[in-house]
């Protein structure tokens, strides 16, 4: 059967198509899509792009926060000057994410819905405490991003709503920030572990606060605060760190795939800790 | 659907179901096959076009999406008989071997030079990430690359 393909440019024109098509699927970047349609893993009557839609595209700064639009690709957060300023911690995640070409399609929000384990925006979301606009013809809701993903692939998007924004707090300045990537080559490789991390230190060289997320260690982004407890009030020192390497094997819950055993992903959620050694010499934003 | 774009600089419109896949619409409908397809799935690079100056791959774009927009193919980028800088480039160096990966390293190096007209060789290399080619003539396409971008020095 042929699919139906709807560009609709306006929120409204979308509604429509949609209660059309209640089995379309919305297309942003299409790089994950229509790569599960073409491996037989997706299926749908028609084809919703976001594309057009300047409502969902774009990035905006007030109240204290970064607007992000759904549809804002990996390359416009890129060359964004505040998102440089603001969030380092998500740009060095969208740098390191699929190929240049894969930045120029796809989009955050398509990053964001996909909820892959091995998403790699998504660890610096759970550290940033973004919170996800979820819209539908009939109002809004704010969730944030722990609530919003529940499993690989499962979000609590409902049938009639779309993300319709990613709202992400200013972190108060004074902070560095790091996302590690460990995967089996540099470029256009999937995650076998990873980690974002923003801290900011005191004047006597202790942690003062300090935010953790890893990726591809369960099923989704984890977070382990007594491992942020355990840290904060210490230095960043070998020692420190290899201690709470050890909290972090025994706290994550990772899988065997493919790419990586279970014993080996928990031995390098630990290990990646070590490289927080590296933040101390890197920039204050 | 009728859909209407630019291709290498001539305002085209096809009749064509909006699904199809941009790759299949170049290579079979319009017998531009230059572009080539090789994985299918996002990862060799080898159907890189340019949309709006931009690479992307048509392997993972439906003919709607481009609706409106210019598109450039490797047969685009000959202007008045003359070869692209990028292209002479390639030949100059060798960085030809058999030539399948070539059309979509020309088009993200063009993108690439667009964007950071004097790389470095790294920067170079992770301009070209996306791209794979299967003869492992990488040295030599970092070289024409390097070339083509008028500066020479290498910034590392
Ligand atoms: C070669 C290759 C390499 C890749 N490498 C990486 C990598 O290194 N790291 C990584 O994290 N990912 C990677 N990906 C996956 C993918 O590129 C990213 O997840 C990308 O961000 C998806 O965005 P998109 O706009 O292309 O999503 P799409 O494919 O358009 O959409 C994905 C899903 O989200 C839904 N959706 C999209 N936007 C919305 C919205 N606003 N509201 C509701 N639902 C929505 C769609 O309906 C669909 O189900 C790779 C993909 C390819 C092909
Ligand atoms: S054929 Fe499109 S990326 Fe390989
Ligand atoms: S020259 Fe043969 S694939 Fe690159």
């Amino acid at each position: 059967m042929k699919k139906e393909f709807i560009l609709p440019k306006t929120l409204e024109e979308l509604w429509e198509a949609r209660a059309v098509h209640p089995r379309g699927a919305l297309l942003a970047g299409g790089t994950d899509l229509l790569v599960r349609i073409r491996a037989g893993r997706a299926d749908s009557q028609a084809l919703i792009s976001l594309d057009r839609i300047p409502d969902l595209r774009g990035i905006s700064t007030g109240d204290g926060e970064i607007f992000i639009g759904p549809a804002t690709t990996h390359q416009q957060l890129l060359d964004d000057y505040s998102v440089q300023k603001h969030l380092p911690l998500l740009r060095q995640s969208v740098e390191v994410l699929g190929s240049p070409q894969v930045r120029h399609m796809g989009t955050l929000g398509g990053n964001i819905c996909t909820a892959s384990p091995a998403g790699d925006t998504l660890p610096a979301l759970y550290v940033l405490g973004a919170r996800l606009d979820l819209r539908s013809p009939q109002g809004c809701r704010t969730v944030p991003i722990k609530e919003f993903i529940e499993g690989p692939g499962k979000t609590v998007l409902r049938k009639d709503e779309i993300l319709s924004g990613i709202r992400v707090p200013m972190p108060d300045p004074g902070f560095r920030a790091g996302y590690h990537k460990v995967g089996q080559r540099k470029a256009m490789a999937i995650a076998v572990v990873s980690m974002a991390c923003q801290v900011w230190i005191n004047d006597h060289g202790t942690v003062g606060r300090i935010r953790l997320g890893w990726g591809s260690v369960g099923p989704t982004v984890k977070t382990l605060p007594e491992v942020e407890k355990f840290l904060e009030g210490r230095p960043l020192s070998l020692e420190v760190l290899r201690e709470a390497g050890q909290m972090v094997s025994k706290g994550v819950t990772p899988i065997d795939d493919v790419r990586a055993g279970a014993a080996y992903r928990r031995l390098v959620a630990g290990r990646i800790l070590l490289r927080l050694l590296d933040l101390l010499r890197k920039e204050v934003f | 659907m009728k859909i209407h774009f630019r291709l290498n600089g001539s305002d085209i419109a096809i009749e064509t179901d909006p699904c199809r896949r941009v790759v299949d619409i170049l290579r079979e409908d319009l017998g531009l096959t230059g572009t080539k397809e090789s994985c299918g799935s996002g990862e060799c690079g080898a159907c890189t076009i340019l949309v709006d100056g931009e690479s992307r791959l048509s392997c993972l774009m439906v003919a709607g999406q481009i609706s409106g927009r210019k598109i450039t193919t490797i047969e685009g980028l000959v202007s008045q008989g003359e070869m692209h800088p990028v292209q002479k480039a390639f030949v100059d160096h060798g960085a030809v071997q058999c030539g399948f990966c070539t059309p979509g390293m020309v088009l993200a190096a063009v993108d690439l030079l667009r964007r950071n007209p004097h790389p470095g060789r790294q920067e170079i290399r992770r301009g070209l990430s996306g791209n794979i080619c299967r003869c492992t003539g990488y040295q030599k396409i970092v070289d024409a690359v390097e070339a083509a971008s008028r500066d020479t020095g290498d910034k590392e």
